[in-house]
């Protein structure tokens, strides 16, 4: 009698999966975080500064707030939205979590967007940068930033300071998009032109060709925008072009020189201009002790991407304060709207009619601290809420 | 009394149904049941086998090396979500089978192709379809969405009724009865006359050839067919997770593909669905224990088992099953795995 | 404007005008990175012509290559000329070392094999490498004589991509220099030719073989060093770039070492090119060239269909 093996293996195998199932009953006392970040692929570096924001925050604050213990579950999307979304739901029905959070890329917070809405999740955006995001379910919160809020003010910026022709450099993804639709618009607006524009595909190895289209363009400045990880690539090979010898500056929003990679990146970078939300060499208490920290647990410097994280996770704490511990959508994201507080980056606040970050924007200069590439800020706007929104 | 016949007639013989089989798909339906908890993951397995299936009838029937065949998953993918997103056909079923056939229009297309070269040159011709469809995906970034992929797709209820939830009820078993059919139809296909000639251009093309067998025209129908299957799977993932962007066309699915192969083993038609059960949970295992580095476990896994190679491996998995079995079934009873469908 | 006129005369970075800069530009650009490329692909390619063994993991050699010299230039103070020899030297042993453990059981193997074995193995030096040294593009700390540019007429002469131009071309022409002339190389071009005859002739064949594919893996360290500063040197170098070392192998032939060079060179032009005239089109430009050459000749270029 021949028994084909494919029943055993699949008796086998569902069983497997059976003892995969989710196992203890959900405990009365704990509030559980899905923590949703790409720890592989193309965005690693964002979700490993976020995790290691987290843990840092767990560490400092414990892991009880409001009579409750926070539990904190990661899980890898490898930079993949279907995966997020896979996740998101497996969190929510399987896990019970209370609040997701994280997002390394637009469309991972895009993807779980409508499962916040229909379980009722808050979602807590650290990472993602795109305009539309917090209008796609009334549970978004965002802690980390939008591009509209650096583009904007280095377009000003460069107006005042006598940038009349500018080509811009961005990557063909949304915040790519929004950051080029940004700045041209308030560039344009103060008599500025735009020479040429090339949009370089998001997984790029050789900026080489593009950066020569650059140069032959002869503006007077670049305008460049690309994710977190490639800021290192860029600047190096801006400066092995000759770029900054030909006299053309680089000026965008602060993810092209983010602390993360910016010791790194040799003394080409030096004079960059640069507005952004965060910058390791802020001069206020609170930012000292928390690089210091960063530091000292993780033996690296912290970028945005962290600070979007520990912001993160303090808007979760402070939002159980202020519910007594009622963990459920509604009463956290009411909540969460309009609280207001001391970041190492300064002070911020969630908009209780957008629910999106508002927060003081700098403008700062690549110069050597201490040995070291740091950005320094040397001009303050206060208070910039997405012009995303505010403008309709 | 026609050679057509009587090859017909022994491809018919060895059609018929083990009772085994039944169990495999009486277990798979039953577990739509029992584990109501995991919809999610079992459709992923469920679309995974679909896609492998797909695989396995080039690579098991007909001996075709595609590193490529994310292309007509994406092309299924990214039709059906053009056709809800766009309102153009909102039934789903109806969407499935048009974004099927645009896959098979594309590998009819390319079939031509991939008969001609060496190995070598048939693995890089399908690599490089797959990419050049990746970036022409991200070049037509208004029509795709680009690297962000579509956004807002929504499936309207399966045939009217059912609609999809936040559980992965609906898309558990809406996957599960498209795998059917379109195994039932394979199952059909190999084993006719077709299905042998097949059996033997993969053995010998040569030979094959001498014997009358129009090898290029049995190579190019398969791949088409297998293309349609791969397709429909592309839709079923839009379709379930409401999603597509440009990793439906990436390498690492048509990597991970082969390795399901490997895993589950080609030329029987089960080989893409047991591997996708293995491979996935292997996955899930693998990530729960090390979020980050379960590539490593994966890769490890795979070179263990080329090295070692897949009949001994199964041999001492089943050293002891084997054991059992003998005792309790008499002297010849044993457990078996068929390396290919030709016992 | 007229002031430009003027000084066009005596300013020698003028006399050529702009689009001729910037086709000689793109040239020199093309030709280091299709250099580049050819360093990092010859071992690909001559271990596929001798021992019909398909290496994926090719790229995890160049990887290592251009971690070891990271480590060592950045960490231990070491000069960049003297990283890069040690790269070659590392991943030469790794490369050996692996082949007697390892690559030697899939010589008779059918190509699948091949292919899902060197996978597995690129799977699992990603993950290693992203263990042991993050996720982050690395850099490695250059001379100050090879950043930035020097003027020629007008063209940027990038000092670094110069230099990979002149360090490439000595290889190549080194490499060249060793199967034409040297006994070693005629007992190579043998074995490619025919390894049933040459060992036949009493050429040992498995000590050929051992011998170019240590060889060839140094050359790729060798060329993961080099293209930290170009193409990015990451842990997931190796599937980025693994798609260009194939095109480069099947689009050259596996049959000797011009076809490779001339289709890295091809490769290395076109895609600057390419970025450069059309960058909406970027990748797209090389594939199409890619399937329209390997349907033309399925045997690449200049190959010849193997004798076995």
């Amino acid at each position: 009698m021949f028994v084909r093996v494919h029943m055993l293996l699949l008796a086998g195998t569902f069983a497997a999966a059976s003892a995969l199932a989710p196992g203890a009953v959900l405990a009365q006392e704990a509030v559980k975080i899905g923590l949703i970040v790409p720890m592989t692929g193309g965005q690693a570096s964002t979700g490993k500064q976020i995790d290691n924001a987290v843990k840092l925050y767990l560490q400092q604050h414990g892991d009880t707030v409001a009579g409750k213990k926070i539990e904190v579950i990661l899980k890898d999307d490898a930079t993949l939205p279907d995966n997020t979304k896979r996740l998101a739901q497996e969190l929510i029905v399987n896990d019970k979590v209370n609040i997701i959070a994280g997002f390394g890329i637009t469309p991972a917070a895009l993807a779980a967007a409508p499962l916040a809405t229909q379980a009722k999740v808050p979602e807590v955006v650290m990472a993602a940068g795109t305009s539309i995001i917090t209008e796609r379910s009334p549970y978004i919160v965002r802690t980390s930033f939008t591009l509209g809020q650096s583009c904007t003010i280095i377009a000003d910026w460069a107006v005042k300071n006598g940038i009349k022709k500018v080509a811009t450099l961005t990557s063909d993804y949304a915040p790519g998009k929004d950051a080029l639709n940004f700045f041209k618009q308030n560039f344009t607006a103060g008599g500025g032109q735009i020479v040429e524009e090339v949009t370089v595909p998001l997984q790029n190895p050789d900026f080489a060709p593009f950066l020569q289209r650059m140069k032959d363009a002869k503006p007077d400045a670049m305008f460049v925008f690309v994710p977190a990880g490639q800021g290192g690539s860029f600047m190096k090979q801006y400066a092995e072009r000759g770029l900054d010898k030909a006299g053309i500056k680089v000026i965008g929003p602060g993810d092209v020189t983010d602390d993360d990679l910016l010791k790194d990146m040799g003394d080409a970078v030096m004079g960059t201009v640069t507005a952004h939300l965060y910058s390791a060499a802020h001069p206020s208490a609170k930012n000292k002790e928390f690089v210091a920290a960063y530091k000292k647990a993780f033996n690296q410097r912290p970028g945005f991407m962290a600070v979007g994280g520990y912001d993160g996770m303090n808007l979760i704490y402070e939002a159980l304060k202020k519910t007594g511990g009622k963990a459920d959508g509604d009463s956290l994201i009411a909540a969460m709207k309009g609280m207001s507080w001391e970041s190492p980056r300064g002070p911020i606040s969630i908009d209780p009619e957008t629910r999106d970050i508002v927060q003081n924007i700098y403008v700062r200069k690549v110069e050597k601290v201490d040995g070291e590439l740091y950005n320094v800020e040397f001009e303050t706007f206060k208070a910039v809420k997405d012009p995303g929104k505010t403008k309709k | 009394m026609s050679v057509k016949g009587d090859v017909g007639h022994f491809a018919r013989q060895h059609a018929s149904w083990h009772w085994s089989e039944v169990a495999f798909w009486c277990l798979a339906l039953g577990c739509g049941f029992l584990f109501p908890s995991r919809y999610l993951i079992m459709t992923d397995i469920t679309r995974l086998a679909l896609f492998a299936l797909s695989l396995d009838l080039i690579l098991g029937y007909a001996g075709i090396v595609s590193l490529g065949h994310a292309a007509f998953f994406g092309i299924g993918a990214y039709g059906a979500g053009l056709l809800a997103l766009h309102g153009i056909i909102t039934e789903p079923v109806l969407a499935l089978l048009a974004a099927g056939l645009a896959a098979t229009v594309a590998g009819f297309a390319t079939s031509f192709l991939v008969i001609r070269g060496v190995d070598l040159t048939r693995l890089m011709v399908t690599l490089g379809i797959a990419l050049l469809l990746e970036a022409l995906a991200e070049r037509y970034s208004n029509i795709t969405g680009g690297t962000d992929g579509l956004q807002g797709i929504e499936i309207a209820p399966v045939l009217g009724l059912f609609a999809f939830d936040i559980f992965g009820k609906t898309g558990f078993f809406y996957a599960l009865a498209t795998l059917f059919v379109l195994f039932l139809v394979a199952r059909r296909v190999v084993h006719s006359p077709f299905g042998l000639s097949l059996r033997a251009i993969r053995n010998n093309p040569l030979r094959a050839g001498a014997i009358g067998v129009p090898v290029n025209r049995r190579l190019i129908a398969v791949y088409t067919l297998a293309s349609f299957y791969a397709g429909i799977a592309g839709a079923l993932f839009t379709q379930t997770t409401a999603l597509a962007s440009l990793d439906v066309f990436s390498f690492e699915r048509s990597a991970d593909l082969m390795l399901v192969l490997v895993i589950g083993g080609t030329g029987y038609l089960y080989g893409g669905l047991i591997g996708a059960v293995v491979f996935r949970l292997l996955q899930e295992v693998f990530s729960t224990i090390t979020p980050q580095y379960w590539q490593f476990w994966i890769g490890l896994v795979l070179v263990v088992i080329v090295l070692v190679g897949r009949a001994r491996l199964h041999r001492w998995v089943l050293f002891v099953p084997n054991l059992i079995i003998r005792r309790f079934g008499g002297g010849r009873a044993v457990v078996a795995v068929p390396e290919t469908d030709a016992s | 404007m007229d002031a430009r006129l003027k000084a066009g005369h005596d300013d020698p970075s003028l006399w050529l005008d702009s689009s001729m800069t910037s086709i000689l530009t793109n040239l020199f650009d093309g030709v280091a990175y299709g250099m580049l490329l050819f360093v990092l692909a010859c071992g690909l390619a001559v271990t596929l012509g001798l021992m019909n063994l398909v290496n994926l993991a090719h790229g995890a050699f160049a990887m290592a290559g251009g971690y070891v010299c990271a480590v060592l230039v950045n960490q231990h103070g070491w000069p960049f000329f003297a990283g890069l020899p040690l790269a070659f030297v590392t991943s030469a042993v790794v490369g050996a070392a692996l082949e007697r453990a390892l690559y030697r059981h899939l010589y008779t193997r059918s190509h699948l094999d091949q292919v899902l074995f060197t996978i597995g193995l690129v799977f699992m030096s990603v993950a290693a490498v992203d263990y042991f040294m993050g996720s982050s593009r690395v850099f490695i700390n250059l001379p100050p004589a090879l950043e930035g540019q020097f003027d020629v007429f007008g063209v940027g002469v990038g000092r670094y991509r110069l230099m990979i131009i002149v360090i490439c071309g000595a290889l190549t022409a080194l490499l060249q220099l060793i199967l034409a002339r040297t006994r070693f190389g005629s007992r190579l071009r043998a074995a490619v030719d025919d390894p049933r005859v040459a060992s036949g002739l009493g050429i040992n064949v498995p000590q050929v073989f051992a011998f170019t594919f240590a060889f060839g893996c140094g050359l790729a360290g060798l060329g993961g060093a080099l293209s930290a500063e170009i193409l990015g040197l990451d842990p997931y170098f190796p599937l980025k770039f693994m798609i260009y070392f194939l095109i480069v192998v099947t689009v050259g032939g596996s049959s000797s070492i011009t076809g490779p060079f001339l289709a890295s060179l091809l490769l290395g032009i076109g895609d600057v090119a390419g970025k450069y005239y059309v960058p909406k089109m970027g990748p797209f430009v090389i594939y199409s060239i890619m399937i329209v050459i390997l349907i033309w000749r399925p045997n690449g270029l200049f190959g010849r269909t193997a004798a076995r």
